[in-house]
């Protein structure tokens, strides 16, 4: 990244003040403990979930079904969004059902999925790619479109076919807004397994935070919230980098376009 | 997109020094017309027919919006022509021929953003999948031919204009091509680089013995480049005067510029578009 910036001291020291305050408040106020438990109590319940393994194993059952969602879902709709933006029949086609389906909000979608697919891995990880597949989809379209005629026309001056200008310069040409749409698909992969969990299913963090809540343990609540919170980050933060490795050309003419 | 290109091995063909003239490029009652989307068909080449030598450079000048890019494409074999036919080199034009390349005048849009500046000339030759030592070591030798020396792994965004115009030079040359179509490629620069660049071509154009067909709108231009000059009429357009240009080469941007006879050339091919009313 050229955002490579130094290290925000401000920002973690805002965050960290937060932190304090909360601790400060809830040890003032015993009457809140049952919603916001002491900072202290919460790293300690997480420490202790930690310790136990339980916390890691719900951990890894969410990362997989996320995994396994997003994945498909990049596969998908990178394949068919190159077809769409490529071939304007199919584009044609699909165009209405795409802008009626998209904006819909894709937690509607579990109660259909449960239905179908009962309650296991299979629905979870169904909904995940149905939903991040919009994002990814649409921006995969429009990167192929995007993609200027005079650089097809210079493949084909120079004798590729159209295989290969597919390869060598649609899908380099579409990159940026690819991976726009996986950068906005990852988020919602995340919040959809999470979603799905809380309503089926016995394993996972979101089952996790929502069982801890009706046993009326908040603290190993807000550490599993810690869990998932952290995982979204380092997941965004490992897509950074990446994408900062690929698209090595694309930071610097962002850069400079800036500048 | 169904172009097909079987071979794409590149001969270099030598520059006969017989006094027999060899038709690299045949173009013959060329005519491309355009549906429109009201329905209407337009004509934007009526009827072109013209034989350029190889070793040659050849212009076309012409009002812009006469179809003068359409007739490029056409001859690129990036656009099927409505009547009349193409050959270059004794083979019918039908789909990109292998032997030829069109160089455009955006660019900006005709350079790979993602290759750096020898990912940009290499690519021509990634394209014939020439791999070779040799053909990376072309590619090093046309950067630094185009004055672009130090910049190899440069990405077209980090370089000017006329830099990446020099990019797309050093690709198209790079390719070795037969023939080099060039649509207006000094047209969006500025005066000073434009007049750089006319001869860094004119100078590789010598040593390489490239057939160059090139368009422009610029009358000076087209004169101090060509052995040729076709004037072409607005649109439809058609050739209305071929004019045979004898300055000595190599040429010089004052002195050639400064002759009695260019101005002459220059009014004579002004007066032959400005009697069709220059909108």
């Amino acid at each position: 990244m050229s955002r490579s910036h130094p290290f925000n001291w401000l920002g973690w020291s805002s965050f960290a003040l937060l932190l304090v305050t909360w601790e400060l408040i809830a040890r003032a106020t015993p009457k809140l403990l049952l919603y916001f438990p002491p900072v202290s109590r919460i790293l300690a319940a997480l420490g202790q979930a930690l310790a136990t393994g339980s916390i890691v194993q719900h951990g890894l059952v969410t990362l997989g079904r996320f995994a396994e969602g997003y994945l498909l879902s990049a596969a998908l709709a990178v394949t068919l969004g190159v077809m769409l933006g490529y071939f304007r029949f199919l584009h044609s086609l699909l165009a209405t059902s795409i802008e009626l389906l998209r904006p819909m909000p894709s937690v509607a979608i579990i109660p259909v999925a449960i239905l179908l697919l009962g309650i296991g891995d299979g629905m979870i990880v169904s909904v995940t790619v149905y939903a991040s597949v919009w994002p990814i989809l649409i921006n995969t379209i429009d990167g192929v479109r995007s993609v200027d005629a005079t650089l097809i026309d210079t493949g084909r001056t120079f004798g590729l076919n159209s295989w290969r200008i597919l390869r060598q310069i649609i899908l380099p040409g579409a990159s940026p807004y690819v991976v726009t749409g996986l950068r906005i698909g990852l988020s919602i992969a995340l919040i959809l397994v999470t979603t799905a969990e809380m309503i089926a299913g016995s394993r996972g963090l979101g089952f996790f935070i929502l069982d801890e809540e009706r046993a009326m343990n908040s603290a190993n609540m807000y550490a599993g919230i810690v869990v998932v919170a952290l995982m979204g980050y380092a997941l965004n933060r490992l897509f950074l980098l990446l994408e900062t490795r690929a698209m090595k050309w694309r930071h610097g003419m962002m850069a400079r376009q800036v500048a | 997109m169904g172009s097909e290109n079987p071979t794409l091995q590149y001969s270099n063909t030598p520059v006969p020094h017989s006094n027999i003239p060899v038709a690299i490029l045949d173009v013959q009652s060329l005519s491309k017309s355009y549906r429109q989307s009201s329905g209407e068909t337009t004509l934007a080449v009526g009827n072109i027919t013209c034989q350029v030598e190889a070793g040659e450079f050849v212009s076309f000048v012409g009002p812009s919006g006469c179809g003068k890019t359409t007739l490029l494409m056409s001859i690129a074999g990036l656009l099927a022509p409505s009547s009349g036919r193409v050959v270059v080199n004794g083979k019918e034009v039908n789909g990109p021929p292998p032997n030829l390349v069109l160089l455009f005048q955006e660019y900006n849009k005709s350079l790979f953003a993602w290759r750096s500046v020898l990912g940009n000339v290499r690519f021509g030759l990634d394209a014939r999948d020439d791999r070779s030592a040799a053909a990376e070591s072309k590619a090093r030798k046309l950067i630094e031919l185009v004055g672009l020396k130090g910049f190899d792994s440069h990405y077209p965004w980090e370089l000017s204009g006329g830099m990446q115009q020099r990019v797309a030079i050093a690709r198209a040359l790079a390719y070795e091509p037969e023939v080099l179509l060039m649509d207006e490629p000094f047209g969006s620069l500025d005066a000073l680089t434009r007049l750089e660049l006319e001869d860094t071509l004119l100078r590789l154009w010598a040593e390489l013995k490239t057939t160059i067909l090139f368009i422009t709108h610029d009358i000076e231009e087209a004169i101090y480049l060509s052995d040729r000059i076709w004037v072409l009429s607005r649109r439809p357009s058609q050739i209305i005067q071929e004019l045979k240009i004898d300055f000595p080469r190599p040429r010089h941007q004052v002195t050639t510029r400064a002759e009695g006879r260019f101005m002459e050339l220059r009014n004579d091919i002004y007066r032959q578009i400005g009697n069709q009313g220059i909108p």
